[in-house]
C-alpha cells in the first residue's frame, strides 16, 4: 500500500495545513467532534474528566456505568501521590442489563455507602458514563443524599462520553472542583502564595515545580490536581495567584476563580529551559514588593542551567539536524516542545494536537518553520503519511502513537499522561533530551525498512 | 489508608474482566483485511485501542461512529452509515467488523436493519465490504462473550454450504499470537487443510513496515471462513463456551460439521486429548516433532517435580484459561487453592470438576464474578506461594509480596506478552520452566547462602 495514495477524508481537509510561502492563509477547523468512521486519536468526555480529577489521591473515584470505562482507566496514569493512593484503585458500579432497564441509582447509592465505609476517603467523585445520560439516573440526588449521610463532599461529574469532546470533560471536572473550592478555611495563607493548576504530578513533576516556587519563598496552597488533596483544594481560593499549565484543561477553572474570588491567573509552561525559566520569572514579577523572590528565581535558573548545560551540549551535537513530529493532546504543549526541540538542535516537521483551538493553531503557524504540517484531530494514516513524507526521526506523542513510530522505524518520546519519567522543570528538560537522544540515536533503526532494511 | 477487612459488594473494585466490545475488536483483527468498527462513543474505540496496544505493541486501528448528543437522541443510523462510508474510503477493507457498545444498545439501534439500508443506499455501483455484526453490549458478560460473538458472527455471515471437504476448522479462542502460530504449525505438520479463526498472529505481532498499512497483513481470509461450512469437523477450545454461543456450534447446527469441544490444551493430558482428536480426524499419527516435545516435557516434569510439589497458587483470569491451567497444575502437584474469574458463565466449577475431580477434597475454591479486591482478600487467607494470571494482579502481588507468573492477557507491565506460549507440549514446557524458576528464584533470594548450582 503506497502512502502517496492516502487521501484525506472528506471533511478533514480543513483540519490539515502546510506552512508554505504564498499558500492561502486558511484557519484550521477545530473544536469540532470527530468525524464518524475516522480513527481519531481522541477519547471522550469521560476521559477528559477522568484525566483531570484522577490525581486527587485522597478521594474515591467511582465510575457509574458498565465495567469498561473503569477497567480501561484503572491505574493507567503516571500521576503519583506522596500519601494516600486511593486514586490508583478502580471503582465501578459495573451496571448489568437489569440495572440499565430499572435504573442504577440504588446500586450507585449502595456502592457509595459501602466504598466510603471501606476506604474512609475525604471525598468522592462520581463519573457518569454514556448510558447514565440515557437511563436518566439522578446522580445529583444520590450524591446529595450520600454527602449528607456520610459527611464528606460527594461530587457528581457529568461526563457522559458522547456529550461533546474531551474538552467538555475538562469543564465537567472543573465544575466539580469549583464545588469544593471555597469551602475550606484560608487562615494563615501567605500573601505570597499560588495555586499550581493543570499540573498532574506525572512521575513527580509537581514536586519538582513546587520545590522551585517554595525555594523562591512562595507558598503553594494547592496543586490541581497533581498529588491532590481535598483539604488543599477546599482552601485554594486563599491563594494570591493561579499559575496555569496545560491551558486546555484548567483555564476555565482559573477564569471562574478569578470571577468568584478575584484571583488573577497567568499561563505558564514548565517544559524546556526557556519556558521553565519564564514561568518562575513571571510569577516573581507579580510579587514586586518582595524583590528577593525574583533574586531567588534568577539564582535557581542559573544554578539549574549550569548543572545541565554540558550534558545538553552533548545531546545537541548528536541531534542537530534531526527532525521531529509532534502529535499530542493539547496544543499548548506543542509550543514548548517546539522551543525545547530547537534547543537540542532539532526542527519540527509536523505539529498537531487532538484538542487545540483557533488561537493555538494560529500561534503554531507563526512559530513553525516553512514546510511544517499542522494538523487537528489527526489519525494514524495521516500521521504516518506526514512522518514518512517529512522524514521525521522522532515522534512525540502518547501510547496510541507509539507503535506507529516504531513500526515505521522512527524514534519515539512519550509526552502524555502515562509517562514514567518527569519531563517538567530543568531536570525534566534534561530527561527529555536524554530520552530523545536514546531513541533517535539507537542503532536498532539500521534494520528498519526506511533505512534500507527488509520489510 | 485504613484497611477494613470487608469488601463492598455492590461495586466492582479493580475489575478482573474487560468489556464485551474489546473481545469483539480483538477477534475482528484476526480476519484478513478487516477493520473493527465500534458503534458508540469515540472513547470506547480509543480506550480499547490503548488497552490492546499496551499488550500487543502494534498499531491497532479501530473506527468509531462517534456518537454525539443528537445521535443519542435520534438514533445512530446516520452516523453508522457515514462511518461505514468513511472507513471504506480510507481503509479500503474487504470486511468491516461492527460491534455495538452499551450506548448504541441502550438506545436500541437495530444495526442489522441499518446495514441493510446502507447496502440499498450504496447500490451496486461498487462492491461493498462484507459487514460482520456482533451485538456486544458492555452491560452483559465480559470481553470473552464479545470475542466469541464476533467469531460466531463471522462464520454466520460467511460460511457456505457445499460438499464436504477434507478440512478442519480450528476455533482456538483468545490465545496469544505465538500460540496461534504454534497451532498452525501443528495443523500443517499433520498435513491437513485447516481454517484457524481468528488468526491475529501476524496482524497483532508482525514485522516492521516500509509504509503505514491501514490494515496490517495477515488474518483468516474470508474465502477460508466461507469454506468452514464444508469442513469435515471443527475443533473448538474453551471449556465454558456453550454450543449456542459458539462458531463451531453454529456450523454443527446449520451444516452438520461435527464440533469437537475441548478445553484449552494446557498440560500433558489436555494436549494429548487435542492430539488424539487430530490423529482421529486425520487418521495420521502424531508427527515426530511433537512426540519429541512431549518426551522432553515428561523429562522436564521429572527434573523439576520436587520444586513445585505442594506449592500453592492463586489462579485468575478468563474462566477457560483458569480451568485449563488448574488441570495442568494438578499434573505437576501444584494446588491452585483459588481459581478465580471476573467472568460469570455459571459453568466454571462444573467444568473444573470434570478435569480435577478431587477439587473439593483438595479444598480448591472456585469463584466466578470476582474482582481483584476479592482475590486480594482471599490471598491473605489462603497464603499461596505464588500467583498466576495477567498483569492486573501486580498490585496485589506487590502488596502481598508474592511472585506473579504473568500469563494470558493483558501483559501490560512486561515485555513480550504476545509471544508467550501456553498451549500444547511446547507452551506447557514454557509454563513449567517459568513456574519452576519462580520457585527456585524465591528460594535462592531467601537463602543466606544463595546456592549457585543445581
Amino acid at each position: 500500500m503506497d502512502t502517496q495514495n492516502i487521501s484525506l477524508l472528506e471533511g478533514r481537509e480543513k483540519q490539515v495545513y502546510e506552512k508554505k510561502q504564498g499558500a492561502d492563509q486558511i484557519d484550521i477547523a477545530c473544536d469540532t467532534t470527530s468525524l464518524s468512521g475516522s480513527v481519531s486519536q481522541r477519547a471522550c468526555v469521560f476521559c477528559g474528566s477522568r484525566v483531570v480529577l484522577y490525581p486527587v489521591a485522597d478521594a474515591i473515584h467511582i465510575v457509574h456505568g458498565p465495567i469498561g470505562c473503569a477497567a480501561y482507566t484503572w491505574d493507567i496514569r503516571g500521576a503519583v501521590s506522596s500519601g494516600p493512593e486511593l486514586h490508583r484503585l478502580s471503582f465501578s458500579t459495573d451496571l448489568q442489563e437489569m440495572d440499565v432497564i430499572y435504573g442504577g441509582e440504588k446500586k450507585l447509592y449502595r456502592s457509595l455507602i459501602e466504598l466510603i465505609d471501606q476506604y474512609q476517603p475525604n471525598a468522592a467523585f462520581i463519573y457518569s458514563t454514556c448510558i447514565i445520560g440515557l437511563i436518566g439516573d439522578d446522580i445529583e440526588a444520590v450524591c446529595k443524599k450520600v454527602a449528607k449521610e456520610k459527611g464528606i463532599p460527594v461530587m457528581p461529574v457529568h461526563s457522559e462520553g458522547f456529550k461533546g469532546t474531551k474538552k467538555d470533560g475538562y469543564k465537567a471536572a472543573c465544575t466539580a472542583l469549583m464545588k469544593l473550592i471555597g469551602t475550606g478555611s484560608t487562615e494563615g495563607i501567605s500573601k505570597y502564595s499560588i495555586n499550581i493548576l493543570g499540573e498532574f504530578n506525572l512521575a513527580g513533576e509537581a514536586w519538582i515545580i513546587r520545590e522551585y516556587y517554595e525555594k523562591m519563598g512562595i507558598e503553594v496552597v494547592a496543586t490541581m490536581t497533581g498529588d491532590g488533596r481535598i483539604e488543599a483544594i477546599k482552601r485554594s481560593h486563599g491563594a494570591a495567584l493561579n499559575v496555569v499549565q496545560c491551558s486546555g484543561s484548567m483555564t476555565s477553572l482559573a477564569k471562574e476563580m478569578e470571577e468568584k474570588y478575584g484571583i488573577p491567573y497567568i499561563r505558564v509552561s514548565y517544559f524546556g529551559f526557556e519556558d521553565m525559566s519564564k514561568s518562575l520569572y513571571d510569577v516573581a514579577a507579580l510579587f514586586p514588593d518582595r524583590p528577593e523572590i525574583m533574586e531567588k528565581a534568577k539564582e535557581i535558573v542559573r544554578d539549574e542551567i549550569r548543572q545541565y548545560y554540558p550534558e545538553m551540549q552533548k545531546f545537541k551535537s548528536a541531534l542537530t539536524g534531526k527532525k521531529a513530529a509532534i502529535y499530542v493532546g493539547g496544543a499548548f504543549k506543542t509550543f514548548s516542545l517546539i522551543k525545547a526541540l530547537r534547543t537540542i538542535g532539532m526542527s519540527v516537521v509536523l505539529a498537531g494536537s487532538q484538542t487545540g483551538n483557533k488561537d493555538d493553531y494560529s500561534r503554531l503557524k507563526e512559530m513553525c518553520d516553512e514546510g511544517t504540517v499542522i494538523v487537528d484531530d489527526s489519525n494514524p494514516v495521516e500521521l504516518s503519511k506526514f512522518i514518512l513524507e517529512k522524514e521525521a526521526d522522532l515522534l512525540i506523542g502518547g501510547v496510541k502513537e507509539r507503535p506507529i513510530a516504531f513500526k515505521l522505524g522512527v524514534g519515539f518520546c512519550d509526552h502524555n499522561h502515562e509517562r514514567k519519567i518527569p519531563l517538567a522543570g530543568f531536570v525534566g528538560m534534561y530527561n527529555f533530551a536524554k530520552e530523545v537522544y536514546e531513541s533517535v540515536m539507537s542503532p536498532v533503526w539500521q534494520f528498519a525498512p526506511r533505512k534500507g532494511g527488509l520489510s | 489508608m485504613t484497611t477494613v477487612n470487608m469488601t463492598a459488594k455492590s461495586a466492582t473494585q479493580n475489575a478482573c474482566k474487560l468489556c464485551n466490545p474489546l473481545g469483539a475488536c480483538l477477534a475482528f483483527r484476526g480476519i484478513e483485511r478487516c477493520v473493527p468498527f465500534l458503534h458508540g462513543s469515540q472513547g470506547c474505540a480509543t480506550y480499547i485501542r490503548r488497552y490492546l496496544i499496551s499488550h500487543f505493541k502494534e498499531p491497532i486501528d479501530i473506527a468509531s461512529s462517534n456518537f454525539n448528543e443528537e445521535t443519542a437522541v435520534f438514533g445512530g443510523s446516520h452516523n453508522l452509515k457515514l462511518g461505514l462510508k468513511n472507513v471504506t474510503q480510507q481503509y479500503k477493507p474487504d470486511v468491516i467488523g461492527i460491534a455495538t457498545t452499551c450506548l448504541s444498545e441502550t438506545i436500541g439501534d437495530d444495526v442489522p436493519m441499518i446495514l441493510r439500508e446502507y447496502e440499498t443506499l450504496m447500490g451496486s455501483s461498487a462492491p461493498l465490504p462484507i459487514m460482520i455484526f456482533a451485538s456486544t453490549p458492555s452491560y452483559q458478560g465480559s470481553h470473552m462473550e464479545g470475542f466469541h460473538a464476533a467469531v460466531r458472527s463471522a462464520v454466520k455471515t460467511l460460511a457456505e454450504a457445499g460438499p464436504k471437504k477434507n478440512l478442519i476448522n480450528l476455533f482456538s479462542g483468545m490465545i496469544s499470537p505465538a500460540d496461534i502460530r504454534y497451532m498452525k504449525d501443528i495443523m500443517t505438520d499433520f498435513g491437513v487443510p485447516f481454517v484457524l479463526l481468528p488468526d491475529y498472529s501476524q496482524t497483532l505481532d508482525g514485522g516492521p513496515w516500509a509504509e503505514y498499512h491501514r490494515i496490517p497483513p495477515g488474518g483468516t481470509p474470508t474465502s477460508a471462513i466461507a469454506s468452514t461450512g464444508c469442513a469435515s469437523a471443527s475443533i473448538e477450545f474453551g471449556s465454558t463456551l456453550e454450543s449456542h454461543k459458539s462458531a463451531a456450534g453454529y456450523l454443527e447446527e446449520k451444516f452438520g460439521v461435527t464440533r469437537h469441544h475441548l478445553p484449552l490444551p494446557i498440560g500433558i493430558k489436555a494436549s494429548d486429548r487435542f492430539f488424539a482428536v487430530l490423529e482421529k480426524l486425520t487418521e495420521k499419527p502424531m508427527p515426530a516433532r511433537y512426540e519429541d516435545e512431549r518426551r522432553r516435557l515428561v523429562d522436564a516434569y521429572a527434573d523439576g517435580h520436587k520444586y513445585v510439589f505442594g506449592q500453592k497458587t492463586i489462579l485468575y483470569g478468563e474462566e477457560d484459561l483458569v480451568i485449563s491451567l488448574a488441570a495442568f497444575l494438578r499434573e505437576i502437584g501444584v494446588v491452585p487453592v483459588l481459581c478465580a474469574s471476573g467472568g460469570k458463565s455459571g459453568l466454571m466449577k462444573k467444568r473444573l470438576m470434570e478435569l480435577v475431580p478431587d477439587l473439593d477434597e483438595l479444598g480448591i475454591k472456585v469463584r466466578e464474578g470476582v474482582d481483584f479486591v476479592d482475590i486480594e482478600n482471599e490471598t491473605e487467607e489462603l497464603r499461596p506461594d505464588f500467583l498466576m494470571g495477567n498483569s492486573k494482579g501486580f498490585t496485589m502481588s506487590k502488596k502481598s509480596e508474592l511472585p506473579l507468573i504473568r500469563i494470558g492477557f493483558p501483559v501490560h507491565d512486561r515485555f513480550g506478552g504476545q509471544r508467550l506460549h501456553h498451549l500444547g507440549y511446547r507452551g506447557t514446557q514454557e509454563l513449567f520452566d517459568r513456574i519452576v524458576n519462580t520457585v527456585i528464584e524465591q528460594r535462592q533470594n531467601a537463602s543466606s547462602i544463595g546456592y549457585t548450582y543445581m
